[in-house]
Order: C-alpha cells, then structure tokens, then sequence
C-alpha cells in the first residue's frame, strides 16, 4: 500500500497550481464569470498547451494515458481555484464515452478534444427522472441509416460552452427500463436541437435542450444500441470520482480561509479562534476534510472494481463528500460572521460551489439508495 | 393547564384572518414570492404597513397612548402568528420595535412629538447603525466617532451591514463620545438624518446577488456629519443602555407559526417533483422523514414560545431562557430552506439575478424555484445577525445554566 504521489504526479499538480496562481486569482476568476462568455478561450488553449486535454486518452488516440489519481490531482487544484472551465464535463465524462467507442469514434472526435477545438458536454438529465439516469423520456428511433431524436435535456452543465453533445436516449423498453438506453453523439448545430442558455448559482452555466426531429448518422453511436445503461452508469461515476476531487478542493481552501480569518479577526480583545467553540467546529471541518479526501482516493483507486465494489465506492465517496460539503460550506461563512455573507469575499463562492456539488449526479438520498440496493 | 383560545380571541383571530384575506393581496403575495432575500421594495413594505396603521395595528407592543394597538397579550401571540402563518410581510422593525420603544423610554418629549408619530404612519423609513467592521460581536467596541461641537456632534466613521439603508429617511446610531476604560461607558444613540450632507451609503452584495435597489445590506460611510445636538437620545455616554434596553425590548418573538408555514411550501413543493413511476417527492420515505422530523422540531419550539408566552401573560419576567427561541428558531429555518433546496434538485442550479424583473421567458424549472437556492444561500444570515448562535449559546450557558 502506498499513497504517496510519484514525481511526474506532483509535477502535474505543480503545473496546475501555478497555473492557478497566474491565471485564476479570485478577482481574474470572477471577471471571467461574469464575462459574457462565462469562460475564458485562453485558459481552455492553456489546458491544451500544458496536456491537459489529452490527459486520460491512450497515447494511440494522441492522449497521456494517465489514470483517475491523474484526474484527481488536475480536478482537486482545479476545485481550489474555483475553475468554471468545462474540464470534467469535456474530458472526463464525455472523454470517457468517447475512450470508449468505435475507433471510427475515436478517431474523428478525440483528436479535437486534445487540440481544444472541441468542448463537450453530456445531456442525461430530464425533469421527470430526478437523479435516475434510466428514466428516459428522450427517444430515438432509427430512419435508415440515422437516428431521429425527439426530447428534452435539464440543466446540462456546461452547455452553453459546448460545441458537441453526448445524448442518452431511449431506442427501447419502457420510460425507467435499464434495457433500452443508448448513447448517441449530436453536434449543436444540429437542426431541431434548439438551447436555452443561462447561469447557474455556483458561477458556471448550463443550458435546456430541446431536440425536435433531430437527425444522426447512426455511426454516432456509443456502444451497442440499447445496451449503453451500464457504460453511462460507468462514466457517471467516473465523473463522481472527479467532483469529489474537485469538492476536496475547494473544502481545502475553505478550511484554510477559517483558520486564518480566525486567527486574525478579534473581538472582544482577542483573535475569535481563541473560543473553544469556533476551535471545535474548526476540528469538525478538519476532520470531515480528512474523511473527504480519504473517500476521494478510495473511489479513485476502486473505479475498476467489478461492479457492486465500483457503485458503493462512488456512493460511498459521494454521501461523505456531500455531507462534508454542506458541513463545511455552512461552518465557513458561519465563522466568517457578516463578511461570509458577502459576493465580495471568496469564502461564499466557494460555499457556493460546494452546494452544488452535494446533489450533482445524485443527492444523499439518492446514493445511500444506491449503495443499499448494491449489497 | 390547558390548550386552546377562549371564545373571544378565536374571534379576533378571525377578524385578523378576514383583515388579511383583504389586504394582503394576490399582487403582494407575488411580488414578495419573488424575492430573494425576504425583502420586496420600498412601496410593498410602506403600503402594507399603511394599511395596518389604519386598521389600527401597526403597533401591537407599543402602549396605547402612543398609538399601539391595545392588544392582550393573547391577542398579540395571536396577531403574530396569523401574519406569520399567511407570509404577510414583517413589519420592517427599525423604526417600530427598534427606535420607538428607546425614544418612548429615554427621548424627550420633542423627540416623541417629532419621531413616534412618522414611525405609526410609516412615513419615515429606519435603519439600524451598530455593527461597524471591526465591531460585530463585541459591539461595545465600536469606533464611530461623535464630537460634542457645542451646538452639534461632528459624526465621522462607518457603520456597515446596515439592513436597508437604501430606503431609509433615518438611522439610529451606537456611536463614541468618549474613549473610557470600559468601553461601554463612551457610547452615546444618535439619530441622524441620512440626507445629512457628509452621508454615503455604498450597496453590499450579498450570497442571493439581489441586485440593487434589491440589496439588502449596506456600508454606511460618515465624513464629517453634523448632527444636531437635540438627536441626541438621552444623557451622552449612557448609549449603551439604551441599546440594551432595546435588546430585551426585541426579545420573544415567536418563529414557529412562520417555520410552520415554511413545511406547508416544503410539502406543496415535494408534491409537485416527480420522483418517476407517477410517484412524488412525498412518496419518498427518506424525504417525508425529514419533513416530519423537522415538523416535529418546530411543534417542541411552538411549545416553547407557548410556554414563555403564557408566563409574559401571567405578568412574568422573561430572561435570557428566550434566547431558545433565537437558536433553534433559525436553524430550524434553515434546515428547511435546505431540504427545500434538496426537494427541487437540479432545479437548485440555474440562477436568475434579479428575479422581480420582468421577463417574458418562462421559468426555468417550476416558477417557484428560483428563489429557493438564493433564499437558502441567504438565510446562512439569520444565524449570524441579531447576536450570533454562537453568541446566544453563551448567553444561555452563562446566564441561565450559570456556567
Ligand atoms: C444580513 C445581515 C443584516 C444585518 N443587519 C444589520 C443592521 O441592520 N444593523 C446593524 O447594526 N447590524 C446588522 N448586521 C450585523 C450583525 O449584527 C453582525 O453581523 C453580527 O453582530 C456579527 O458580527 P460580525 O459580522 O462582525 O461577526 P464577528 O463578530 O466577527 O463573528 C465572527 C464569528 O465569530 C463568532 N464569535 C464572535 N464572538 C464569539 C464568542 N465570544 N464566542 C464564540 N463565538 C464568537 C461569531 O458567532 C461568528 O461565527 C447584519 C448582519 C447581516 C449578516
């Protein structure tokens, strides 16, 4: 057993972090989010640069070949600097659809993530299914050689910023069947594929989706027809691994602000982290900080795991993650008094993030479900 | 004991619920669903407290002889918690509960002729100047500076964190007159005209982004103000008990019948989601669990007020105890704002900044829910402000369980 981070690992972190610190203080980041944009170009060319992009492909698809600890380090500096950039949605979740697919597949859509031509996000989400990733309404049925969509997508984080879409459909089976689901790719300028973009709390964006008579080629296809339940089932942990790293992060960040605010705001002629009870909750954040991490790395080394392993380590990882994020959220602006409350300081924006972060791809509920009903 | 009103109050009950049924209308019920931070304009708030003055209400806890409106103890508990049970909008409580009962107390007579009379009618808008940003907690050591010019104070320094500052024609202020060894001892209460020259007053934003005029907090900035010295409340350097005066004044207010009304919206909302198979959110075990649980919590605080309630009737002297009411009240609050988040899912993500704007889009996501997440970033507040939990749980170790 060894949990400590080869050299090239804490190369990439070192990377990352002074890329951070040039290019995503809180200022230049907020400038970014309120752009009209939402993102920065630049940054995204950066990822490239620096091998960003490439970083799960195998090196056959012009990629890195790192693995989830990889993904890890990237998305939990990522997370301390409150990066709205679509990284995870682009390379981890929809890179790994494509990972996945033909080599047809591979070859025509990989190359263009690596370049950061192309940005991805993956629409899954529909009113009606809550956090139930079979509960289809969107169908798509074949007409000769291509498929016709007709359906709506919820709240596909990182929409707006998206050239390409990765698309669960139902080509059979009833409306929550497991059977049936397929995983289809769709250009944004598809005809009959109208968006509506807007902003989401935590400063990112997110866009509804409407798809009316949306023609594919079925050479779009990812996986066999019918059968793409358990690979989106795979990939949406994969990308749970990634938000937890993420969250690890920006809890990271949060817990230092506190110390810090603590040690230095006074009232009643001393520093307010001499009360013992901001000490205690100080402790308590820590703690669930440490459990936090510790689950990241968990799920990150089990994604492999046969199948019943795989699903408790993500809801697993995802039920402590989420708890921890609440937790820590809450406790930070509460310890900050008045100025947590403010848009002005980093604190509420990252307690922000961590919000959402709690139900992305499945609540509490929702996991513990998931995780009793895997044995 | 017993439970239950004598016959005479559920028919004052009834009278205040057909006084809301008329005046509390659908237009303001919207426009207060709008907002984000429990706020909901200048006018909204105005009118409605305008109507409440002419049905002679305004005040249920000032005497009579100013104006209030003569209830019973019963009838105010009663009173409060219709309002509360039907989301009326709070009366704004600067001017009316804050300022009032220390000018009634401590002012002279001037100051009641020129003060008390706007306050009933709503014709002039308060704001509370204590907090300053190296004094929150321990208010007592605040820095704004009054200078005794003879005729006037020269008023230099900051107030911040000041609840609708915007609006207000006035604001009341912790402010020094003397540095002494205690430092409670060189506090005076000021009231200040804001359309002093030498005033500013700066928008903060805070965690549900209501834009402006929509914010709800502010920094008051005062370079070289002259006030005049009949503002001045009382003896100079006595401020300090004046405001705690006023603290006790503020104590007791009862949070269950509003807390009650927010597990109506929970499980209206829980209703309306899917949760798939034509089930919905209250079919869901884990979920209603929590609802009821947190009923259950609201129920043991609705005892409580019931309780403290009764002993103020029976012409008891209510301490610290009620600072109960104070911590739990909120946090219950704020575990419903929080299930409310998790009742609406991904709804919880899209953000609308100004949500009182008119737009010709539908919602994204049911109507109710854009509110819901900036309500729950917002309401973090409630257990920060008007002396901190934290804070009220020393108060409560020290003062009742003498630790
Ligand atoms: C939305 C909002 C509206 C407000 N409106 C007004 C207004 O209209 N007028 C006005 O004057 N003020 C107003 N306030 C200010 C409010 O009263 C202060 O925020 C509050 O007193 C806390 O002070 P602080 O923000 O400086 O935090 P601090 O006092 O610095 O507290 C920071 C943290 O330390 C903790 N802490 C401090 N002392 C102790 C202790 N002895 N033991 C344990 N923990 C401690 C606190 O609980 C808190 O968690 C408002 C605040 C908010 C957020």
């Amino acid at each position: 057993m060894d949990f400590s981070f080869s050299e090239e690992q804490t190369l990439l972190r070192n990377t990352i972090q002074s890329f951070i610190q040039d290019n995503y203080d809180f200022d230049k980041r907020q400038a970014i989010v309120k752009s009209e944009e939402g993102m920065k170009q630049e940054n995204w060319k950066q990822f490239a640069e620096l091998g960003l992009l490439g970083l799960p492909f195998s090196e056959e698809d012009g990629g890195l070949n790192f693995g989830s600890v990889e993904t890890m380090i990237v998305a939990e500096e990522f997370g301390k600097g409150l990066v709205v950039e679509p990284y995870i949605q682009t390379v981890v979740t929809c890179g790994g659809f494509l990972r996945r697919a033909s080599a047809s597949i591979k070859e025509k859509y990989i190359p263009g993530i690596i370049s950061g031509e192309d940005i991805w996000a993956f629409a899954y989400a529909e009113p009606q299914g809550r956090y139930n990733l079979n509960d289809l309404t969107t169908t798509a049925t074949l007409d000769g050689d291509h498929y016709i969509i007709n359906g709506y997508k919820s709240v596909v984080s990182g929409g707006p910023w998206a050239n390409k879409f990765i698309v669960s459909v139902r080509t059979s089976g009833d409306q929550r069947d497991s059977d049936g689901i397929s995983v289809l790719i769709v250009d944004k300028n598809s005809e009959g594929l109208s968006i509506r973009d807007y902003p989401t709390v935590d400063g990112s964006r997110a866009s509804e989706i409407t798809l009316e008579n949306v023609s594919v080629s079925k050479d779009e296809l990812i996986g066999e027809e019918g059968k793409g339940a358990e690979l989106i089932e795979l990939i949406v942990d994969e990308t749970i691994a990634a938000i937890c790293s993420e969250a690890i992060g920006a809890m990271k960040v949060l817990n230092d602000a506190t110390v810090e605010y603590c040690k230095t705001r006074k009232q009643f002629g001393q520093p307010i982290g001499k009360f013992q009870v901001l000490q205690h909750r100080m402790v308590d954040m820590f703690m669930q900080y440490e459990q936090s991490v510790s689950m990241t790395y968990m799920v990150n080394l089990k994604l492999d795991e046969e199948y019943a392993e795989r699903r408790k380590a993500a809801s697993g990882a995802k039920v402590q993650i989420a708890k921890a994020a609440k937790f820590i959220g809450q406790s930070a602006v509460q310890l900050h008094g008045g100025m947590g409350m403010t848009d002005e300081l980093n604190v509420g924006h990252y307690f922000k993030r961590l919000s959402m972060i709690e139900n992305s791809y499945g609540n509490i509920d929702h996991h513990l479900k998931k995780y009793s009903s895997a044995g | 004991m017993q439970l239950g009103f004598k016959e005479e109050d559920i028919k004052f009950r009834d009278e205040v619920r057909s006084f809301i049924k008329e005046t509390f209308t659908d237009d303001m019920r919207k426009t207060l669903s709008l907002s984000k931070n429990g706020h909901a304009g200048k006018d909204l708030h105005v009118k409605w407290q305008k109507s409440l003055y002419e049905r002679g209400w305004m005040a249920p806890n000032w005497p009579e002889q100013y104006g209030g409106a003569g209830f019973t103890s019963t009838q105010k508990y009663i009173f409060e918690s219709e309002m509360a049970r039907e989301g009326a909008p709070r009366t704004i409580p600067f001017g009316l509960s804050m300022v009032a009962p220390v000018i009634m107390e401590f002012g002279s007579q001037e100051q009641k002729d020129k003060f008390l009379p706007d306050i009933l009618e709503s014709n002039v808008w308060w704001c509370q100047g204590y907090s300053e940003p190296g004094s929150g907690s321990d208010l007592a050591s605040l820095q704004c500076k009054a200078e005794n010019q003879g005729d006037h104070y020269l008023v230099n320094g900051t107030k911040i964190w000041t609840t609708m500052a915007q609006y207000a024609d006035w604001i009341f202020c912790l402010v020094r007159t003397s540095k002494t060894e205690k430092p409670q001892e060189g506090i005076s209460f000021l009231l200040i005209d804001m359309k002093s020259p030498g005033i500013e007053v700066r928008p903060l934003i805070t965690l549900d982004n209501s834009p402006e005029p929509h914010q709800e907090v502010n920094q008051v900035f005062f370079e070289d103000v002259k006030v005049p010295i009949e503002n001045l409340i009382g003896e100079e350097n006595k401020g300090w008990t004046y405001a705690k005066y006023l603290l006790e004044f503020e104590r007791g207010t009862a949070y269950s019948p509003g807390l009650y009304r927010g597990i109506k919206n929970l499980k209206d909302i829980a209703r309306d989601t899917s949760i798939g198979d034509g089930l919905t959110l209250l079919d869901d075990n884990d979920f209603l669990n929590k609802i009821n649980e947190c009923e259950i919590q609201i129920q043991a605080m609705e005892f409580v007020e019931l309780r403290i309630f009764s002993a103020l009737s029976a012409g008891q002297r209510v301490g610290p105890e009620s600072s109960i009411l104070k911590t739990r009240g909120t946090e219950i609050g704020q575990y419903l704002q929080e299930l409310a988040v998790e009742a609406i899912g991904y709804w919880s993500h899209p953000f609308v900044e100004d949500t009182f704007a008119n737009v010709n889009e539908p919602s994204i996501g049911p109507d109710y829910a854009a509110t819901i997440t900036p309500e729950y970033y917002n309401g973090r507040k409630t257990t920060i402000y008007a002396g901190s939990n934290e804070i009220q749980r020393n108060i409560i170790s020290k003062a009742v369980l003498g630790l």
